[in-house]
Parts: structure tokens; sequence; C-alpha cells
């Protein structure tokens, strides 16, 4: 550990909502909900993901105006109107610049990101690796339809190739983002998927990512039933669902699909593998440790899926490591001064300087 | 080895001058120094100097140097940094020239000076680059050693200027700056090269010696900042030292010069650039207000000494956050600011431009916000060191929409200071991001700055909502995020933690008063124009008018930083005979209550500026008034006697 990080007060170790107020009072979701009505359209993902949020959030037992939900731009992003906390509906992209700078200034707060794949791959791409990078106290919720909804069906930069599109009618020739792959290789402490249809793994997912200290990267695959429905189909229905959804559970072999007759194995070439259990042999299975330092591992994990047929898709956590918050640093680095300045700060001597001359 | 040096000091300065003359011991002793010193001491009321060299000479340290020691002198001074945007370019060359310009003076100034009294060239490329500016009989100080064929040549010179008469106008001093520097160094264990990068401090003792300047400053400078390499401050102390006894014993150098102190406003005094005054306001504005700074920055020149200066005083509750874009960096500024902090962001033009967007927000949403733009050439990549008051207009109506932004400038170096709590005093009470438009003049330009008592500065106290503020009609309480201040029009600022007062604010437009999101064509038109009368109704003090014959028939309207070169110039027409009025606008946006009765009360307005007539534009568009302009965008400030031939001109034909 660096000098600067060791002489920090308080670190290493502060439990994540450690300094966020609590109440007493008995909370329900329904004190979450706001008169607002909402405006998504019938049948939309964001719904279950703003039940499972507003459901899930009285457990923490945070006091309410303590809360604060900040979005960018696009359909996810009116989240904060429905959320009774504070909350900013900010511009496209930028929402984790603005949240981390009032995360930073204000240690005493839960604040929340609410975006999609085009407000924070695309146009806020930036904003997003850095805010991982830093590891400033955000709780991240990627709300990702692979499509853009909010200016009518445009592909997003998570779309398969080839996706036919009003701008793209003859199908999209980029190659999509895979939001973990590149969140890991942001280095981002917590990194996690999820699906808006698993309200169970959904609220598992958010109670893992709000005890993470610094940012936490959640993926949520959400269904866009107007513009790209049954995006996430094959992990949703009975008949594929298990068959394509690899379950990561840490401390756990990897292995998945019917009776668990596949797994992950390391391949020789170091990347992972996905391959029949009873042939490989259940000692070769890799067994998931989210806290490994290392995010090699939790990248090949999330290379295995296939963009195109969703083959082989891990959900759950892929990484959780400690590592001090941005946020923890910069209020120390402040206390340091205020401390070593003996509580006194004086304007007077700051301005005047060192050479200073009298006239009579 | 510090004492091997001190014999080399002339005896009655080895004590050095403390303070002024004239008020304490000290003066007797630099009295009788000028006894010891058997040449002829000229009296002179102002000097102009040039220090200018390659990039890698050290011409703004040196120029540094001589305008601390000059300050503390007592002389009132002004300074002019120019330098290219290159940090090495290739040495030797015409765009690698650096330059250091100080006026000083017994009397108030108030430019850095037209054309140098004396010019120190380091080497060819510095003499070709600013002989230009140079009147004749100037003294002119060449470094020989650098006058090489290939040096030459890399110049531009087909012969040696020294030598072929291009110099026959002036006072030459042709000194072998290096050589003697490395000889002066030789009882030095270093290489010829480290030796030979003292010659600075050589040229810094010959021009202290000329000038008469006190030394104890640039030693006691040198010791602090070569405390941890003690050869290398010999050296310089030496190669000072020498440069100082070489002035004493030359005969090239007849004469040594004196610049009384001036007779400044009684106080205590400091020597300050904008951007460090700047700074100071931003801190000061902190403890005014009692919110914590929070300065959400990305590095470009020539705004980044606020963030270097900012992220040092951690101790008065200040937070710097280098952020990853200009983008960002004014985001998590406008966050911090929704979260009660005083949110500010710093940058020059391209900067501004990509934070447009967040600014508009900012409107939007009614958070406090500093903005502070450093102006540099433009457009695009511009010029980045040099300086243009050509983001004017940008800070007026660069944002999406009807975006109304105030607009405050400063005038000076230390008028930095004020004008940044003029801008927090704003930003805070109305809700608004504000622009404060500073420039590389102001930013790397200094003065004497007498020095404010903390006691007098305003108080800015800011207080934030604690309760619901409307009772609906079934008697119960609620909190409107968008009910106003009926004075200001400012709504409530209600910051995250406060219970009772949750609420959603946003980019899209809002139900006047519960701030809930509304698409009604009467509603915007009215939020629209309730945005607009916010800004409008901000109170900001009347217009001063500077006439002091009462006759004048023309204004020379003036802003931000051409205050310096238009007043010197309306003293010089003053001098000569002529009626001129000066005014000068501070707050840009909204314009002071009597501008249009001032205006009016001139036959002609006369608007000088570094741009192609910004400001002429909006007093057009709003006063329906047919100003003057008189525009340069040449990087430089203007000179005050070309401005005054101009003033002359514009009188003339009224």
């Amino acid at each position: 550990m660096s000098e600067a990080l060791s002489h920090s007060p308080g670190l290493p170790g502060l439990p994540a909502l450690s300094l966020v107020p609590k109440t007493d009072a008995k909370q329900s979701a329904k004190e979450f909900k706001t008169d607002q009505e909402v405006r998504w359209c019938p049948g939309c993902g964001d719904y279950a993901i703003l039940a499972a949020v507003q459901s899930f959030l009285p457990e923490l037992g945070l006091r309410r105006e303590n809360i604060v939900f900040v979005s960018g731009i696009g359909c996810s992003s009116r989240f904060p109107y429905y959320m009774n906390t504070y909350g900013v509906h900010s511009i496209h992209g930028r929402a984790p610049a603005i949240a981390t700078g009032l995360s930073v200034s204000r240690p005493d707060l839960s604040v929340w990101v609410v975006t999609g794949d085009g407000d924070s791959l695309s146009i806020g791409g930036n904003h997003l690796i850095h805010a991982l990078r830093r590891n400033v106290n955000l709780k991240i919720l990627l709300f990702n339809n692979r499509i853009y909804g909010l200016t009518k069906g445009q592909y997003s930069p998570t779309s398969e190739v080839g996706k036919i599109t009003k701008s793209t009618p003859m199908g999209s020739l980029d190659n999509p983002f895979n939001p973990v792959s590149l969140a890991l290789g942001a280095e981002a402490t917590f990194v996690a998927r999820t699906i808006d249809s698993d309200r169970k793994h959904l609220t598992e997912t958010l109670r893992a990512a709000v005890n993470h200290r610094g940012t936490s990267l959640i993926e949520i695959y959400q269904n866009c039933n107007i513009f790209n429905d049954g995006a996430f189909d094959p992990l949703k229905e009975s008949a594929t669902r298990d068959d394509v959804t690899i379950r990561l559970v840490h401390g756990q072999p990897i292995r998945f699909g019917v009776d668990g007759s596949r797994g992950v194995v390391r391949a020789d070439d170091g990347s992972l593998q996905v391959v029949d259990v009873a042939q490989a042999g259940e000692d070769r299975l890799v067994v998931h440790d989210a806290h490994a330092e290392d995010p090699s591992v939790a990248f090949a994990l999330s290379r295995l899926s296939d963009p195109m047929t969703l083959a082989n898709t891990p959900i759950g956590v892929f990484r959780d490591v400690d590592r001090p918050s941005y946020d923890e640093l910069a209020v120390a680095q402040v206390a340091r001064a205020k401390e070593a300045a003996g509580g006194t700060a004086d304007l007077a001597a700051l301005i005047a300087g060192g050479d200073t001359w009298q006239v009579d | 080895m510090q004492r091997r040096v001190a014999p080399l000091l002339p005896p009655a300065y080895e004590g050095a001058v403390v303070g002024r003359p004239g008020n304490d011991p000290a003066s007797d002793r630099s009295r009788s120094a000028r006894q010891h010193v058997s040449k002829q001491v000229v009296q002179l009321d102002r000097v102009i100097i040039r220090f200018a060299g390659d990039s890698g000479d050290g011409m703004q340290l040196t120029g540094d140097r001589f305008t601390s020691s000059t300050a503390m002198f007592g002389n009132d001074l002004s300074t002019l940094p120019d330098f290219p945007a290159e940090i090495r370019a290739p040495a030797g060359t015409l765009p690698g020239v650096s330059a250091f310009q100080l006026h000083f003076a017994d009397h108030d100034i108030m430019t850095p000076g037209d054309a140098p009294n004396v010019l120190v060239a380091m080497n060819p490329a510095a003499l070709k680059v600013n002989l230009t500016d140079l009147p004749r009989g100037a003294d002119v100080i060449v470094n020989t050693d650098e006058f090489t064929p290939r040096a030459l040549t890399k110049a531009g010179f087909a012969s040696n200027p020294i030598e072929d008469g291009t110099l026959e106008s002036y006072a030459v001093h042709a000194i072998p700056l290096t050589s003697m520097t490395v000889e002066a160094l030789k009882v030095f264990d270093m290489g010829k090269k480290d030796a030979e990068r003292a010659k600075n401090m050589f040229a810094l003792g010959l021009l202290s010696w000329l000038y008469h300047r006190p030394t104890d400053g640039t030693i006691s400078y040198l010791r602090t900042k070569f405390a941890k390499s003690p050869t290398i401050l010999a050296a310089n102390l030496a190669a000072f030292e020498a440069g100082w006894s070489f002035g004493e014993t030359t005969e090239d150098f007849a004469v040594q010069y004196e610049v009384k102190p001036a007779h400044l406003p009684q106080g205590k005094y400091r020597n300050i650039s904008g951007n460090l005054a700047l700074s100071y306001g931003l801190v000061a504005a902190g403890q005014l207000t009692g919110l914590p700074v929070f300065l959400g920055s990305y590095p470009i020149t020539p705004a980044s000494d606020i963030l270097h200066e900012l992220s040092k005083h951690k101790k008065f509750g200040v937070t710097t956050f280098q952020a990853e874009d200009e983008i960002a960096g004014v985001g998590a500024a406008l966050g911090a600011a929704y979260g009660g902090a005083l949110g500010v962001t710093t940058t020059s033009g391209p900067g501004l431009a990509l934070k447009s967007e967040t600014i508009g927000l900012a409107v939007a949403l009614e958070l406090p916000l500093v903005v502070i733009d450093v102006q540099r050439g433009g457009p695009s990549t511009g010029l980045p060191t040099k300086t243009e008051q050509s983001d004017l207009l940008q800070a007026m109506f660069g944002r999406n929409g009807e975006a109304p932004v105030p607009i405050v400038a400063p005038r000076s170096p230390s008028d930095c200071f004020h004008a940044a709590l003029e801008a927090a005093r704003i930003a805070t009470t109305y809700r608004t991001p504000v622009l404060l438009l500073s420039d590389g003049y102001l930013a790397n330009g200094s003065e004497p700055w007498r020095l404010p008592e903390v006691a007098e500065l305003p108080d800015l106290t800011v207080a934030f909502a604690t309760e619901a503020n409307q009772t609906m009609p079934d008697g119960s309480q609620q909190f409107w995020p968008y009910l106003r201040d009926p004075q200001t029009l400012a709504r409530p600022w209600a910051v995250p933690g406060t219970p009772g007062l949750e609420h959603r604010i946003g980019g899209l437009e809002k139900a006047d008063g519960t701030g809930e999101i509304s698409y009604d064509p009467t509603n915007h038109d009215h939020m629209v124009r309730l945005r607009q009368a916010k800004i409008t109704g901000i109170t900001v003090p009347d217009l001063e008018v500077e006439d002091p014959d009462a006759a004048a028939r023309v204004l020379v309207l003036g802003w931000g930083s051409t205050y310096g070169p238009i007043g010197a110039a309306c003293r010089r027409v003053r001098a000569d005979g002529g009626s001129i009025a000066q005014a000068h606008l501070r707050h840009l946006n909204p314009f002071p209550a009597n501008t249009e009765a001032v205006l009016r009360s001139y036959e002609r307005v006369l608007i000088p500026e570094m741009n192609l007539g910004q400001l002429a534009l909006l007093v057009r568009g709003r006063y329906l008034i047919d100003a003057v302009g008189y525009n340069q965008v040449r990087g430089l400030p203007f000179k005050a006697e070309e401005l005054a031939g101009v003033i002359k001109d514009v009188i003339s034909n009224v």
C-alpha cells in the first residue's frame, strides 16, 4: 500500500455505507415511490427494475434524504423521477461525472447512477471508465437493452453486429462492447450482471453491490419490448435458460446446463473454455473467485458469452475486490491538511504570502 | 560553500536592503552603497525592461525575480510574460523565444509598457524577435557568446548584427554572458553545461546592479529553491553576484539608474499575478460563504495554475478534482454544488466550448456554479499562451436554448481576487452559473496589490432550505423546489440530507413552482422569461466614469484586461491637453443599470477590444448606440501610445 493510503485515517476497511445516516423508522417500498406517473412503455423491463430497487432499499435502513439517484439521458434515466429520494436527471452521458462531484463532496450520501447502454457506453464512455478506475463510491445500474429506445430504435454500442435498425437498414457494422469486459478492463472493483426478469437474482446482486466499497457496476439485461423485444429471451425462456446461463457463485465450481452437465475449465492457452463436465472431469472445473486481485480470470469469464446467441452468458458477481474508494482518499487528504494546520487556516496569512511591504 | 561566495558581494549589499529605503535602517546602507560605487547615478521616473532568450534560458524566472525585488523596493510595476506554447521549442529558433517585460516606476502605472528601454537578448533569435519593438536609443544587452555563425543563421541574420551596423541606433552592451558565467563558476565541481545554465542569474545580477535593486530577496529565494543541492545553490549565487560585480567594475556601463519608490496608497502590499489572485479569491469565497470549495478541472493553458494553486490549500476545506476531461470537470463541480459545495471549474476557450452543455444544465437546475475562463487566442487551439478577449459572446450566448448566464470580468491581476468574490456572490445569491472572464494577460501578468483586510471582505453567508415552503389547500406542507424568492427570483438551495425536502430536478422543463416535468407551452414561455428576468434583475454596482475635466465628448468603454492600457492611453491624451472620459465594465451580464445613461451622455463611444468587436455588438444591440470599435487580436495587450493615437483621432472627428 502506498504511503498516501497508509496514512489516511480510517483506512483501510471502511464499510461501504458506514457514513450514511440510518433511520430507526421502519421503511417499505411504498415510501420510495413518488406521486409521478411512471411514463415507460407498458411492458418495459424498467418497471421490474424500479420495483426491485424500491423493494430492496428499505432493508438498508438508510435515511431516505441521504440517498441520491443521478441519471443521464435515455429511457432508463427517467428513473430518479420515480424514486422518493433526492434525484438529478442530468445530461447525456455525464451522470458519472456529476455523481462523482456529489459523492466526493458528500461522503454521508448513498449515491446511485442509473444509465443505459447508449448513455454510459457511447456518449458517456469516458466518464464511466474513469469513475470505475477511480473507484468512486457510486452504485451504477447500467440498463442494457442493446438498442436506443428514447430516440426510437437506432442500434446501440451493445447491439450485435448486423443489427437492422432505422439507422442501419443494411445492418450495423461495428463490433459491440461487452460492458462487463469493459468495466473489468477499466479495473473496476465490483462488476456484476443480472437480468430484469429475475427478481431474486437482481435483488441479490443489488445487495452485494451496495455493500461494496467504491464503484459497483451492475449490468442489467433489460428488455425493450418496443424496439428490441426478446433480446434476452435465450436467458429467460425455460427451454433455453439453463442451457445458456452460467450462474456465478463465489467459491463454487463454475458449471451450468441441464443437471450441471457443462462447466468452465482453463484451456492450454490460458483462456477459459466451456466443456462437457463428464468428459473433462470435475477436478478441472474453475472455482469462481470474485475476490481475486487479478481481474484476468473474471475478464476471461466475461469473454465466454456469444454476443450473437447469448450462449454461455455468465450472470452474477464477476469481481468484488477491496480497494479504498476515491471519496475516502480525497476526504482524508482534506482532513489531514486541516489536521496539520491545527484547525487554523488563516486567510489573511494566505493572501499576504511571504513577501509584503508596508507603505505609510 | 556559501561562505566562499559571500565575499563577492559588494560590502554594503551584504546585509542587503530590507524593505524600502527611507523607512528602515537598511536604507542608509543602500545610500552608502551608492557612495561605494564610483559611477554616476541617474534618476529615472520609470523603466521598461524586457528579458528575452531561448525557452530554456530561464527568462521567466529571471523576470519573476527582478519583479519581486522591484516590488519589495516599493516601485509600482506591471509585468507581461510572453512565451511560446511549446515547452522547449527547438533551441535558438525564432518560435522558441521566451520574453518577460517589466515596467516599473516611481508613480502608479497601468500597463507593462509599450516599448522597452532595455532589451536583454540572450541569443540572436531573441534579438531578432524583439528588435522591432525597440525604440532608438534603447539599451541592448546581448550575450555575444551565443552569436555564433550557426545561431545567426538559425535566427535569419545574414551577418552579425552586433558588427554590421544593424544596432547602430542603440546603446549596445556586447557582453560574453555565458563565458563570464562559466569563468565565475570554475571553482565549482560542475560541468560546463551546468555552469552555463546559470547565465540567467549573471544577467539578473547585472540588471540588479544597473537598476539598484535589493538583492536579499533573490538570495533567499535561491537558498530555498536549491536547499537540497548545495553546489547548484552556490553556483547560482556566485553567478548572480558575479553579474552584479561585473556591472560595478566594467566600463561598459557608465551610469547606474535609480527609480525611486512610488507613492502608493497606505497599506500592506504584495506582488501578485492574476491566476494567484483568482485562486486566493476562490479560497476566500469558500471562507466567506461558509461553504467547502470544490474545484473540478482539466489542465489547460493558461488556467492550470489555478488548479495547481488550489490543490495546495486543502486546509481551507478546498477539494480539487483533476477530471478526465473538461466536461467531467464542470460536471463534478455541478454535482458538488448540488450537494452544497461552492462548485468551481476553471478552463480556457476550447474548454469552455466543451462545458457549454453542462452550464446549460446548471441554468436549468438553477444551482450556483462558478465557471472561470482564462481566455486565450482562438479559434480552436489558437494561441494557447497568448491573450485575447474573444470569448465574450461565447460566454454570453454559447449554449442551446435561452440560457442566460451572468458575466464578471476582472480588470487587473489583483482585481481577479475581488472578481472571484463577486462571481461567488452572484452564483450563491441567485443560484446560477456565473462566468468569470479572465485572460492570459491578467493570468500571468503581475502588479503590486494592497492587501484587503479580511474583516472588511463581504459577508457571503449562504442559507440552505430547511423546511417545506408551500401549504396545500388541505393544509399539508410540501416542498416546492422552484418556488422563488420574490426579491432575487432565486429558488431554494435544498441539499441532499435535508429531511422532508426530497425532490427531483433535471434538464427537462419544469413547472413553475413545483418543479415537476412540464411540456405545457404557456409554462415554458413563462419559465424562459423567469430565468431571463432573474439574470436581468441581478443587482450590480453602477458604471463609474472617469472624466476629470468634465469636458469630454468621447467616452472610451472597455471591459476586462484592457483597463490598464485604456487608462494609460487616456492619461496620455489628457497630458497632451485633450479631454477624454473612461468607463470600464466589470459586469457584462447584466450591464449596470446606468450604462445606457452613461453612454448616451457622450457624443461618441469608443470600444477598444482584443477581439473583432464583441462588446460593441452587445452595446449596439442592446442600446442602439453606434459605438466605434478599435480591435486587435495580436495575442498581446494594447499599447498605450497606440491607443492614445486612436482616441485622439476619434476626438478630432467628433
